[in-house]
């Protein structure tokens, strides 16, 4: 394609590109370098209801000044990034240089909020995509193998974890776990335990976060496999029967290879989908045993009576340098393969 | 004949929303436009102040749980989108910080001749807000329980957990106590109310430095995590919403809510009425001297960044929303401040505090920063992975970063 024609092509894309992705990403960079002026306080003397205090209050006039001479705030550099709440560096210098041995190390690094959340994610990420490619493509091979009449209704209950709300879907099995609730009261008489919780043990919880996002992310999967499906030669499957291979023989050396480019392409979508949990963490209330990076990213903007914008921004970007980071790997597969091509 | 069509239309208009009772506020125009949170009482002061609405005055209203969210673009906007927003003792600081209110000392000069010298919120000497009801978390207790265990209603956190130990003990029930310990802001709330009561402050007075890592703070996380074993093992997950529940299933004696929630726990369509008509309140159990819980008021306040005329307009009809009428009508729904109030039953709780001497929630403009340090950091304490000096050490650490960012620490 001459270069004229395919900039004619992509010149929209690429704008909304600029404007929706470029753009705002830059903003949020720029902002995570800046914090908030130093706050002119004073004391003054306060009433209502309960009676008088004196109190500290802000210096509205100098604030309004001080904002208008400088709108951003003050500049910061990186060292919002490095803060403990952030990357910590200072404190897990101190860490090493005061722990007696790694398992102090790493449980005192575990407790930092940004490594606390970095573990659940990568946990999360590493633990979900795998087992949705798997059970995805399994659903897809039972599916394909059913007789036509029953496929439109069993592809239809398949497919409905992912046409539910992703907030609602964590809010009915969390209602459906409590110990009160069908699967939790079920689990309690199962086990002879009516103490079990599953939104009590931080280990139990995790297990409900994977669970759900397995059963939430495999329809994907198994819609992207099942068109996969479709295409695979018909003529190789026979000549593979002709040469004797079983049914598990013909799925682990015709239908897999073929359809590997698919799993390579919903990896993809799983790592950077999953690297961004946020939904089943509030949906579950689980911010007492898990919390993500973009959970931090929220609490950030909405816990707070006043959100911290640089703090948030940082960690967005962080949060995109991780993708970038796990994706690499990928990429790099796909940019051998295009070149191999051409 | 002009004026004829005219005041045939308005007397449709009239006869059309007949049935809707009609107050006349006197206003001659204006947009009052009110944001507040949603809950049953502030429901009844907007609707009162609806009815100032006519051909020339509108009045319009958004009740919504995420009113903290959007006040501050809301009102930083010129026009404001709001010209009324309904605060309470927390939400009123980030109005304050950045300058979104206008001073009342003018419009309750003029027209607020029905307000009590306590409803008048007074910043620095000038009145920023006016309050029209209280709140605070107390003592919910089932009397027909106690009374046949021979338990006295608990004043202290320590005969609060004998009285649960005597139920336990009774084979009545294995979790007595319910809370709403959900980590982030429930969770901060129940240490700040305990935290209180023992009379120590928050901040080193006249900064923002903080000064909870003291022997009252470790009393009080100690006196948390006991307060977890006498709970149902999801407590990590209880809200306010999830423990009313617990309480109507009969599964708990003892809780500490909102006295805002007290009116629904006793009213007539409660599901469980044998379990409504024995619940009494009495103030928070203490871990020093007062009652652990801090005393919230509810109140609105007036957009800046409005016309005087639309000011005016909503100042009048708000005076309408907290009159004694509304109130006449609207007497259980909460613990009001406005000139005539006399309690009902479910404000017992509240004003038990406020006899017993529990402090308003404090009011420094950091003092949202450490509600989220606490929310964020406690859990790891109570669920026993971590030792409470580490908590407080997270605390103080989550809280000075925090605090840094926003500019009150060096």
């Amino acid at each position: 394609m001459p270069h004229k024609t395919f900039l004619a092509f992509i010149w929209p894309s690429l704008l909304a590109m600029v404007l929706f992705i470029a753009v705002p990403i830059i903003s949020v960079a720029y902002q995570s370098l800046f914090i908030e002026h130093e706050k002119v306080l004073i004391s003054t003397e306060n009433c209502g209801p309960f009676g008088c205090k004196t109190e500290v209050t802000l210096d509205v006039d100098a604030m309004r000044q001080l904002r208008q001479d400088q709108p951003m705030g003050r500049y910061n550099g990186l060292n919002t990034y490095t803060n403990s709440t952030h990357l910590a560096f200072s404190d897990i210098n101190e860490i090493f240089r005061s722990s007696a041995n790694f398992d102090e190390i790493r449980d005192r690094i575990m407790n930092l909020p940004f490594y606390k959340a970095l573990i659940f994610t990568l946990s999360y990420t590493f633990i979900v995509a795998p087992l949705v490619i798997v059970v995805g493509f399994v659903i897809a091979v039972v599916v394909n193998s059913l007789p036509q009449m029953m496929k439109g209704p069993v592809i239809f209950f398949s497919l409905l974890p992912m046409i539910v709300t992703p907030l609602v879907g964590a809010l009915v099995l969390y209602w459906m776990i409590d110990s009160r609730g069908i699967i939790g009261a079920g689990l309690q008489s199962l086990f002879g335990d009516p103490n079990l919780s599953l939104k009590a043990s931080p280990t139990l919880t995790w297990v409900t976060l994977f669970v759900y996002g397995v059963w939430h992310n495999a329809p994907f999967s198994f819609v992207v496999f099942y068109a996969g499906l479709q295409t695979v030669p018909a003529d190789t499957l026979e000549s593979a029967m002709v040469d004797g291979a079983n049914r598990w023989e013909r799925i682990r050396f015709v239908t897999v290879p073929y359809l590997l480019p698919l799993a390579t392409f919903i990896a993809l979508m799983q790592l950077m989908d999953n690297f961004r949990v946020f939904e089943p963490i509030i949906g579950f209330s689980a911010a007492a045993s898990a919390t993500s990076l973009s959970y931090l990213i929220y609490n950030d903007l909405r816990a707070s009576d006043s959100p911290l914008f640089g703090s948030a921004a940082a960690t967005s970007m962080l949060t995109i340098v991780g993708v970038i980071i796990l994706l690499l790997p990928v990429l790099r597969r796909n940019w051998r393969e295009f070149n191999r091509k051409t | 004949m002009k004026f004829t069509v005219k005041s045939t239309v308005a007397a449709c208009a009239l006869m059309a929303s007949a049935g809707m009772s009609w107050a006349d506020c006197g206003i001659e125009s204006g947009s009052v436009r009110i944001l507040s949170n949603d809950f049953s009482a502030l429901h009844a002061v907007s609707e009162w102040a609806a009815k100032c609405a006519n051909g020339s005055v509108e009045v319009t209203s958004n009740a919504t749980a995420e009113h903290k969210n959007i006040q501050v673009p809301a009102l930083t906007t010129n026009p404001a989108t709001y010209t009324v927003a309904v605060v309470a003792s927390n939400s009123i600081i980030p109005l304050l910080t950045d300058d979104l209110i206008r001073p009342l000392d003018e419009y309750v000069a003029k027209w607020g001749g029905q307000l009590q010298e306590n409803q008048l919120i007074r910043i620095n000497g000038k009145i920023m807000a006016i309050a029209f009801m209280a709140n605070a978390q107390h003592l919910f207790y089932r009397d027909d329980i106690l009374a046949e265990n021979g338990i006295e209603v608990p004043t202290t956190f320590d005969e609060l957990f004998a009285a649960a130990d005597k139920l336990r003990a009774a084979g009545l029930m294995d979790s007595p106590i319910t809370s709403a310990y959900k980590p982030g802001w429930d969770l901060a709330a129940e240490f700040v109310n305990a935290y209180l009561g023992t009379g120590n402050e928050f901040f080193v007075p006249g900064s923002a430095e903080l000064a909870i890592d003291n022997a009252d703070g470790m009393k009080v996380l100690e006196t948390m995590k006991q307060m977890t074993t006498y709970m149902g093992t999801d407590w990590a997950t209880y809200d306010t919403n999830s423990i009313k529940p617990i309480w109507e299933a009969g599964d708990a004696a003892l809780s500490i809510s909102w006295g805002s929630r007290a009116g629904a726990y006793i009213g007539a369509d409660n599901p469980s009425p044998e379990i409504a008509a024995h619940t009494s309140f009495a103030a928070s159990p203490t871990v020093g001297s007062t009652p652990g819980g801090a005393l919230w008021w509810d109140g609105f306040t007036i957009a800046k960044n409005i016309s005087d005329e639309d000011a005016e307009a909503s100042f009048r009809a708000m005076m309408n929303g907290v009159s004694a009428e509304m109130m006449a009508e609207n007497t259980d729904m909460a613990v009001w401040l406005i000139g005539g109030y006399e309690p009902a039953k479910a404000a017992s709780g509240v004003i038990a505090n406020v006899n017993g001497g529990a402090r308003p929630y404090p009011m420094e403009p950091y003092m949202g920063l450490l509600h989220t340090a606490l929310g964020n950091n406690l859990i790891e304490y109570l669920q026993g992975s971590e030792s409470a000096e580490q908590a407080m050490a997270d605390i103080s650490s989550a809280y000075t970063t925090a605090a840094k960012e926003a500019g009150y620490l060096n």
